[in-house]
């Protein structure tokens, strides 16, 4: 628990001054690099996962550069099925669709939906979870209701029938992930910040006067921040593959955007011993990339709050 | 405890009335109108011969002319009579509920089977890891389970399938056989989609064990154990196995619904008619009443599974006092 939250309240009116030096003693201040260099030695597979995302979101944004277009169609040529080679690096589909383009373009998707779905589920989740408990009583009984019942639904069958609702398109996959993300979201935080509102702090914030919404801007938030950055990040992983997940079965992204979880389906599976390339390529830039976000959010759990750190 | 099992059981009651709300609410956002659209999507020119008597008379069928509260009262008050519905898309034969019979025992079937060959092999792995912690099985196990975890299920059973093919030329069957039909071939046709199925939970399970295993390793009463001189074996499985199941069985709800999410696409791919593959072809035929149903079924599934493992949590964890 960080010394520097919350001081402002042990005096009613006005900040209580404390000279910069006194924190020194208790936790040398590091620079950016040495923070990086810090967790580089501490958490050498974080790192790698951090290095993956970094490579995700460059691929993503140089996604234009790809060699071939993702969407075009060359049945004509008779190039369909090509071997992996110099002009087709991960071969062809059964349109004669270059794979490496459109695993290049698949990252865009991914990472479109990976981040939006997972900051707006774990930010509503926040809000909802910080609310209910400041709210308390009756108000907290009922949202958590509410909580229950939606966390009835395991997270891939609610998405899937909000999308048999809503119909396939990239944006309506985000409103199905943000909505399944929501209800554990506002679980976790609500107990994270249930412990902290028994704090002492919260306790003397009170006590000096503070209202229910400067506790909660002031204290809490700030307090679950790290346990917020965890989630946010296991959720981009998640979401990435159940984005997958469901255009795999159809019911995600429309079925000629370059998604990963789409390349995986229809033609692929009919005729995968035919090109295996077809299965092999689009399924390890999911795996690679989910492996990647996880060990990031272990690491960054471990780092950012040593409370939540499992003995794994 | 008895509170406890009473507060727990009486929760149930408006949460289970949510679930029907959530799924009612979600299964009307659909735009438009069910009817224009069952008599649009016909054969060619159909849309032609529209008359507003048919549309008519097609929504009073379909019960989509009433108010929708009178809809949600007349779908729950059905449900207790034991109807869940009319399929749109089977005409012959188009209640709801004859489908569902026919498809949950192979669901639940295949979970079982899937649930049981991963914590076979989960839990040694988990305990082996724990008792030897930092060697190199233990790094192993550790890879083993984190590149599982994120293995997807659906690319593990396309994978399994070229394989399958590749070697055996193996390829999902068409007919299925149903266990009390024919055990031995329907246990080959559903051995390899539980393995695609229990890869992530058996590397999650072993997490889980190996962690647990660590904690309950350092407690007081193991020290004990060990120096009365109980054999290792002794220690390590009934001391701390047994304790350390505990948190296992807690998360049986949450693996339950991971499962049930991953039979949708395994039985998907694998061709297995059970409920997940319902789901999906229901989606393709717009049978609304059918996904609604299917979502229902799984919705209080994961319901009734998790107050069971929170009411074996209270009856076998003999530490916890509830209030």
């Amino acid at each position: 628990m960080s010394l520097d939250r919350g001081s402002d309240s042990v005096q009613a009116g006005g900040r209580v001054e404390v000279e910069p030096g006194v924190f020194a003693t208790l936790r040398p201040k590091r620079t950016v690099w040495q923070s990086i260099r810090f967790f580089a030695t501490r958490k050498p597979l974080g790192t790698f996962g951090a290095v993956v995302a970094i490579i995700l979101v460059l691929v993503a944004a140089s996604a234009d550069l790809a060699p071939h277009d993702p969407y075009r169609t060359n049945v004509a040529t008779g190039d369909q099925y090509s071997n992996p080679s110099a002009e087709y690096w991960f071969g062809t589909d059964h349109l004669a669709r270059d794979v490496f383009s459109r695993i290049v373009h698949g990252a865009r998707v991914s990472l479109y939906v990976g981040v939006l779905s997972a900051l707006m589920g774990s930010s509503i989740g926040l809000v909802v979870g910080v609310a209910s408990v400041q709210l308390g009583g009756k108000v907290d009984l009922v949202v958590q209701r509410f909580v229950d019942a939606m966390m009835a639904f395991p997270g891939l069958i609610l998405a899937i029938a909000i999308m048999s609702a809503l119909g396939a398109s990239v944006n309506n996959v985000i409103i199905a992930l943000t909505v399944a993300f929501i209800p554990s979201t506002a679980r976790i935080v609500r107990s994270q910040s249930l412990a902290i509102t028994e704090m002492d702090y919260v306790l003397a914030a009170r006590a000096v006067g503070a209202g229910n919404t400067r506790i909660m801007l002031k204290h809490i938030i700030p307090n679950i921040f790290a346990l917020y950055l965890v989630v946010f990040t296991f959720y981009i992983g998640g979401a990435i593959i159940s984005e997958a997940g469901l255009s795999f079965l159809g019911v995600g992204s429309p079925i000629d955007t370059p998604s990963w979880g789409g390349m995986l389906s229809g033609a692929t599976r009919q005729y995968i011993s035919l090109a295996p390339w077809l299965a092999v390529f689009p399924g390890l830039a999911i795996f690679v990339v989910v492996f990647a976000w996880n060990v990031l959010g272990d690491a960054l759990r471990d780092v950012l709050d040593p409370r939540l750190r499992g003995t794994d | 405890m008895k509170t406890y099992i009473a507060k727990r059981t009486l929760l149930f009651i408006p949460t289970m009335f949510l679930v029907t709300v959530a799924v009612f609410v979600i299964m009307r956002i659909v735009p438009g109108d069910p009817a224009l659209m069952i008599l649009g999507e016909g054969e060619e020119g159909a849309a032609d011969n529209l008359t507003v008597e048919k549309l008519e008379k097609l929504r009073a069928k379909l019960g989509t002319d009433r108010p929708i509260y009178v809809q949600y009262g007349s779908w729950v008050g059905n449900m207790f009579k034991g109807d869940l519905g009319q399929s749109y898309f089977y005409e012959g034969k188009p209640e709801v509920t004859f489908y569902l019979k026919d498809r949950i025992p192979t669901t639940v079937e295949l979970t079982l089977m899937s649930l049981v060959l991963a914590s076979i092999v989960a839990v040694p792995l988990g305990v082996l890891s724990a008792i030897k912690q930092d060697s190199v099985s233990d790094y192993a196990a550790r890879i083993i389970t984190l590149l599982g975890i994120a293995l997807p299920n659906f690319w593990v059973a396309v994978m399994t399938i070229f394989f399958l093919v590749l070697l055996f030329q193996w390829a999902p069957p068409l007919a299925y056989e149903k266990v009390w039909d024919n055990p031995w071939t329907n246990f080959q046709q559903l051995i390899f989609p539980a393995i695609a199925l229990g890869t992530s939970n058996m590397a999650f399970i072993a997490r889980i064990t190996r962690s647990a295993m660590l904690e309950v390793l350092r407690e007081d009463y193991i020290r004990t154990a060990r120096s009365k001189g109980l054999a290792e074996r002794v220690v390590v499985y009934r001391h701390a196995l047994r304790n350390a199941l505990l948190p296992v069985v807690t998360l049986f709800g949450f693996e339950l619904g991971r499962l049930i999410s991953g039979t949708v696409i395994i039985e998907t791919i694998f061709l297995v008619p059970g409920m997940g593959k319902l789901l999906i072809d229901s989606i393709g035929n717009r049978d609304y009443p059918m996904i609604q149903a299917v979502v229902l079924m799984i919705a209080i599934t994961v319901l009734v599974m998790n107050l069971f493992a929170d009411l074996l949590y209270a009856w076998l964890d003999p530490r916890i006092r509830y209030s």
